[in-house]
C-alpha cells in the first residue's frame, strides 16, 4: 500500500453542458512511487491541467469531480473536510500552478510571502525561526538570502519561479505538482529552474508530477510519462521505453512533432485538430487523426490495458 | 437576451422608468390640451382635482399640461447637448488617442483644464452674455459647450487601451488608413461604452440645464421642467403652501434622473466586462 | 541594386529609469538588408529582451528608429508617399505571435481577409475576391467552408494562426516578417504552420524573417540565422554552422539548453557565475565561462570565421573583423558571390 505515495483511481471530471455532461478527465488511473518524477503530456485541452486541479479538489463550478478516488498514502482525499483539504494543499500535495510566477503578490516582500504560507498552515514559528526557515528555503532553491527582502518585480522570471518553488516546498510536501512551470521562460532559464525543481525534489524525497507539452523537457526530466488525449490517459510508460518504443500512435506522433536539432527535415505535425470534448469521435477518440486506424477503432473504444509492470496503453494495436 | 436582462436588473429598472415617462408623454399629448400650458389658460392656483389632476399655478397654467409639454422639452435639451457633447468628445478622443503626440497633448490639456473650471459658472457667464431670452435649442447648445469635456477624457483612455491591440496593427498591415481604423476597428468595440457615456452625458446635461433655468437663465417662454421650478421659487410657492406646484416637476425630474442613472449602470455593465457578474 | 528593405545603422532605445533619463537600448545600431532577388528564410533567435521583436517592428514600420534609417527600396520608410506606402504594405507583410489578439472580436474572421482584397484591389469582383481567399485558405491547409463566416472565438489557435498565414499569402508579398508565429500554438500544430511558411517560401519565392526564441524550429525552417543577445548580434551565418558548431559562448549555451527527446540525459544547467553585468564591455561577459579581462574593456566586433559565419567574441580574434554594416554578407546564400568589401 505505502509503496505508492499517490494513487488516482478512475478519476472523472465533468463539465455540465446544454448537450449533456462533458468529461474533461475520463476515468483516469495512475499511481506515483515516493520520489518518482511523473510527466503528464498532451495538447492543450487534453485535460492534463484539469487533472492536476482535480487531484487537489480545486475544480471550480461548472466543473465537478464526478467519480473516482485520490489516495495520498492512506488518506482518501474525497473524505476530507474542506478545511482539511486546504491544509493538505502545501503540506501533503503542493502545487506550482501555471503562470504562478505572476501570481506572487507584487506589494509584499518574498520573505513575508513565504512566512504567510507557513503561518497559513498552522506552523507556529517564532520570528527568529521564520527568518531562519526562509533563509534555508531560499538556499534550497538556489536563491541568495537578499532575495527575502525583495519585491517580486525586482526578480527575474527564473528567480520568481524559484521563489514559487520555495513557497511550494515550505511544508515539505510528499507530492509536488508543477503545471508548465517553465512555459514563459527562456530555454537557458528553463533549464536552471528545472534543475532547481529536481534538486529540491530529491532532497525532500517528494514525488513530482510535471504537467507540460514539451516532450524534450519530459525526456530530460521525468522517470515515467503519461500521455493524455481527450481526457484519457492513453499511454503510461517509463520514459526510456516511451521514447524508444512508443505504444500509442499518438505518443509516437507527439515525439516526432518535436523539431530536432540533429537533422533537418524532421518537421512533422499531427494532422487534424484535437477533438472538442463535447463532440468526441466514436470509438477511439484519436482515430480521425491516426494513420493506423482500423475499422475496429471507429466503433470500439480501446480499454486501458497493462503493458508490463509499469506501463499501460489504450490502443487496439498495442 | 432575455436571460441576460434577468441578470442585469439595473438595465431593466432604467428601461422601465424611462418607459413610464415616454408613455406619460405620448398618452398625455393625445389626451391633454397642451395649450393649457400657456399662462392665463385656466383658473390660477387650484389644488389637484378631477379637472386639474396636478393642480394649476399662479399664472393660470394647467400643471398636467405643463408636464406633458415640458418633459419632452427638458429631454430635448438633454439629448441635443448629450449627443453633441459625446459626438464632439468622441471625435476629439479618437483623434487624440490614435494619433498621439502633439495632437494628443493639446486635446488632453484642453479637456483637463476645462474640467477644473466649475461648469455652472461658465454656463452662467455664457447664458448671461447672450442677449435676450434663449430658445430651447439655444439652451441645449449652451449646455453642450461644456458637455464634451468629460467624454473626451474618458473615451480617450478607452481608445488608448484598444490602440495597442494586435488587430489594430493587422489593420495597418491590411492597408487601412487612420480614420478607417478609428471608425472600422476601434469604434465598433466601443459602442456599448459610447452608449453608456451618452446616457450619462444626457443626464449631466439635463442637470446643468435645470440648474441654469432655476437661476432664471433659461428660455423664459418655454414651460419646461427647469423653468417651472424657476416660477416655483419666483412665487415662493413652497412658503405659501402651494405644494402641488413643485411636487409635479420634482417627481418627473426624479423619475428622469433615476431612469437615466439605472440605464447608465446597466450599460456600464455591458461595456465593462469586469463589472459583469459571474455566470 | 537597392535592397527591398534595409536597416542602416538603425537603433532603438526607450526611455527608462527615473524621469526617463536613462535610455534602455532595445536594439544597438544594426545594418541589415533583404534582397528580393535571393529569397531566403532567415531566423532571428534570442531570448526576451534581446531586441528581436524590436527588429521586426522596425522592419514593419510600426516603430521609428531612434537613430539610423529604415529604407524601403532606398527610400526612408517614414517619409513614403501614400502610393509608396501602399506598395510597401503590399511587399512586406507580417504574422504575429498572438493568434487571439490579432482578430477584432467585433468581426467574423472573413474581415482580416476581405480587407486586404479590398484595400489593395486584388480582385475585380466579389466573386474573384472570394475565390482568392478560398485559394489562400486551402494553400495553408484549411477548408474555407469551415473557416469563413465564423467568429474568431469559434476557431482554435492553430486555425487562427493559419488564417494569418493565408492573409499574408493573399498579398503575395516579397517578405514576411513572422514574429514568434508558433510560440502560442500547440507543439503538434507548430510543424504544420511552419510547414506552410516553408511552402510559401519555396513555391512563391517569398523571403521570410522568422523571429523566435526556439532554436530548434529555427534550425528546421531557416537557411541562415542571426543570434541576438542583449540588443546586438552574437553570432550570424549559415544555420548548419551556427547550430551544429556554435562558436559564440552564448550560442553554445543556447544550443545546450534545449532539452532533447533522447534517452541520453545530457541536460545540465548553466553554472551560475558570481559576476554582475558591467556596461561597456562584452554584453555576455557576466555569464561567459571563458571571460577574459579584455572582454570588460570594449564590446567585441564581429569576427568572420568562415565565409558564411561571423561571431562577436574575442576568442575568435584570429579571424578578420567583419564590418558591422555587412552582416548581410554572411547571410547570403552560397551560390552568390560575397560582396567585395568583405575581407576574405
Amino acid at each position: 500500500m505505502s509503496a505508492q505515495v499517490l494513487r488516482v483511481e478512475k478519476l472523472d471530471v465533468a463539465y455540465d453542458h446544454p448537450r449533456g455532461a462533458v468529461h474533461a478527465v475520463d476515468q483516469v488511473s495512475f499511481s506515483l512511487r515516493p520520489g518518482e518524477r511523473f510527466g503528464l503530456a498532451g495538447e492543450s485541452g487534453s485535460g492534463k491541467s484539469t487533472m492536476a486541479l482535480a487531484i487537489l479538489r480545486m475544480i471550480k463550478p461548472p466543473g465537478r469531480i464526478q467519480g473516482g478516488e485520490v489516495w495520498l498514502e492512506d488518506t482518501l482525499l474525497s473524505r476530507l473536510s474542506d478545511e482539511a483539504i486546504r491544509r493538505l494543499r502545501l503540506a501533503g500535495i503542493a502545487m506550482v500552478p501555471q503562470g504562478s510566477m505572476n501570481s506572487l503578490n507584487p506589494v509584499v516582500r518574498i520573505r513575508q510571502q513565504i512566512a504567510d504560507a507557513l503561518a497559513d498552515h498552522g506552523e507556529k514559528l517564532s520570528r527568529g525561526q521564520t527568518v531562519a526557515r526562509v533563509r534555508e528555503l531560499l538556499a534550497q532553491v538556489g536563491l541568495p538570502p537578499q532575495v527575502a527582502e525583495m519585491y517580486p518585480h525586482e526578480l527575474s522570471g527564473g528567480m520568481k519561479q524559484r521563489a514559487c518553488i520555495a513557497i511550494a516546498i515550505c511544508l515539505r510536501p510528499k507530492v509536488i505538482i508543477a503545471d508548465e512551470p517553465t512555459s514563459a521562460l527562456d530555454v537557458v532559464v528553463q533549464r536552471q529552474v528545472m534543475e532547481t525543481l529536481g534538486r529540491v525534489q530529491a532532497q525532500l524525497g517528494a514525488a513530482v508530477i510535471l504537467v507540460g507539452h514539451d516532450m524534450g523537457l519530459m525526456a530530460q526530466f521525468v522517470d515515467r510519462l503519461g500521455i493524455m488525449y481527450a481526457g484519457r490517459l492513453v499511454e503510461v510508460s517509463p520514459i526510456r521505453e516511451i521514447i524508444t518504443n512508443p505504444r500509442h500512435p499518438y505518443t509516437r506522433m507527439l515525439i516526432e512533432s518535436l523539431p530536432s536539432l540533429e537533422h533537418k527535415g524532421g518537421l512533422r505535425g499531427i494532422p487534424g485538430l484535437a477533438p472538442l470534448l463535447r463532440e468526441l469521435p466514436s470509438g477511439c477518440a484519436f482515430h480521425p487523426r491516426c494513420p493506423m486506424a482500423m475499422q475496429r477503432c471507429l466503433v470500439e473504444k480501446p480499454e486501458v490495458r497493462a503493458m508490463g509492470p509499469d506501463a499501460t496503453a489504450a490502443c487496439h494495436l498495442a | 437576451m432575455f436571460r441576460y436582462l434577468r441578470r442585469n436588473t439595473s438595465l431593466v429598472v432604467g428601461i422601465v422608468l424611462l418607459g413610464i415617462l415616454v408613455i406619460f408623454m405620448v398618452v398625455g399629448a393625445l389626451m391633454v390640451d397642451t395649450s393649457n400650458a400657456q399662462p392665463l389658460s385656466v383658473p390660477a392656483l387650484q389644488a389637484p382635482s378631477w379637472d386639474y389632476p396636478f393642480g394649476t399655478d399662479r399664472q393660470g397654467r394647467d400643471l398636467l399640461a405643463v408636464m406633458v409639454a415640458g418633459t419632452p422639452l427638458t429631454l430635448r435639451i438633454g439629448f441635443i447637448a448629450g449627443i453633441l457633447g459625446v459626438g464632439i468628445g468622441a471625435v476629439l478622443a479618437f483623434t487624440a488617442a490614435y494619433y498621439g503626440g502633439i495632437v494628443d497633448t493639446v486635446i488632453r490639456s484642453i479637456a483637463d483644464i476645462g474640467l477644473t473650471i466649475p461648469g455652472l459658472l461658465v454656463l452662467i457667464i455664457i447664458a448671461v452674455s447672450l442677449k435676450g431670452s434663449l430658445t430651447v435649442d439655444q439652451m441645449a447648445i449652451v449646455v453642450a459647450s461644456l458637455a464634451w469635456l468629460s467624454p473626451t477624457r474618458t473615451i480617450r483612455s478607452q481608445v488608448l487601451t484598444l490602440r495597442g491591440r494586435g488587430y489594430v496593427e493587422i489593420a495597418r498591415l491590411n492597408g487601412m488608413s487612420g480614420p478607417e481604423i478609428i471608425f472600422g476597428e476601434l469604434m465598433p468595440n466601443l459602442l456599448p461604452y459610447l452608449a453608456a457615456t451618452l446616457v450619462s452625458s444626457v443626464s449631466a446635461a439635463i442637470l446643468a440645464s435645470v440648474g441654469l433655468e432655476v437661476l432664471g437663465l433659461g428660455p423664459v417662454e418655454a414651460p419646461d421642467l427647469g423653468m417651472t421650478l424657476y416660477w416655483v421659487f419666483f412665487n415662493a410657492a413652497i412658503i405659501n403652501g402651494w405644494w402641488w406646484w413643485w411636487t409635479a416637476p420634482l417627481v418627473v425630474i426624479v423619475l428622469v434622473f433615476l431612469g437615466l442613472f439605472f440605464l447608465t449602470v446597466g450599460l456600464d455593465e455591458i461595456a465593462n466586462p469586469r463589472l459583469r457578474r459571474a455566470v | 541594386m537597392t535592397a527591398l528593405l534595409e536597416l542602416r545603422r538603425a537603433s532603438k532605445s526607450f526611455p527608462g529609469g527615473v524621469l526617463g533619463r536613462e535610455r534602455k537600448m532595445a536594439l544597438e545600431p544594426f545594418s541589415f538588408a533583404v534582397d528580393p532577388a535571393r529569397p531566403g528564410i532567415i531566423a532571428v533567435v534570442g531570448e526576451s529582451g534581446s531586441g528581436k521583436t524590436t527588429l521586426a517592428r522596425l522592419l514593419l514600420g510600426l516603430i521609428e528608429p531612434t537613430e539610423g534609417q529604415v529604407l524601403y527600396k532606398g527610400r526612408n520608410l517614414h517619409t513614403l508617399s501614400g502610393a509608396e506606402r501602399r506598395a510597401f504594405r503590399h511587399d512586406v507583410q507580417a504574422i504575429f505571435q498572438d493568434p487571439y489578439e490579432v482578430y477584432n472580436p467585433f468581426y467574423r474572421v472573413d474581415h482580416v481577409l476581405t480587407t486586404p482584397v479590398r484595400k489593395f484591389r486584388l480582385a475585380s469582383s466579389r466573386a474573384e475576391g472570394r475565390r482568392l481567399i478560398e485559394e489562400a485558405l486551402r494553400a495553408v491547409g484549411l477548408r474555407p467552408e469551415e473557416i469563413l463566416g465564423r467568429y474568431p472565438h469559434q476557431l482554435s489557435g492553430g486555425q487562427r494562426q493559419r488564417i494569418m498565414v493565408a492573409r499574408a499569402l493573399l498579398l503575395r508579398p516579397k517578405l514576411i516578417v513572422a514574429d514568434e508565429p508558433v510560440s502560442m500554438v500547440d507543439a503538434s500544430l507548430r510543424a504544420t504552420i511552419l510547414g506552410s511558411l516553408r511552402k510559401l517560401h519555396e513555391e512563391l519565392r517569398i523571403s521570410i524573417l522568422y523571429i523566435t526564441h526556439d532554436l530548434a524550429t529555427a534550425y528546421q525552417i531557416a537557411d541562415t540565422i542571426l543570434v541576438f543577445y542583449r540588443a546586438s548580434v552574437a553570432e550570424a551565418g549559415d544555420v548548419e554552422l551556427v547550430v551544429k558548431h556554435p562558436r559564440h559562448p552564448y550560442t553554445q549555451l543556447l544550443v545546450g539548453a534545449i532539452p532533447k527527446v533522447s534517452t541520453v540525459r545530457d541536460w545540465s544547467a548553466e553554472e551560475p557565475l558570481d559576476r554582475s553585468f558591467a556596461p561597456g564591455g562584452c554584453r555576455f561577459a557576466d555569464r561567459c565561462p571563458a571571460m577574459m579581462p579584455r572582454c570588460l574593456e570594449a564590446p567585441p566586433p564581429l569576427f568572420q570565421t568562415e565565409t558564411r559565419r561571423a561571431a562577436s567574441c574575442f576568442l575568435l580574434d584570429q579571424s578578420p573583423v567583419l564590418d558591422a554594416e555587412h552582416v548581410t554578407a554572411v547571410l547570403t546564400s552560397e551560390d552568390t558571390p560575397v560582396r567585395a568589401s568583405v575581407p576574405a
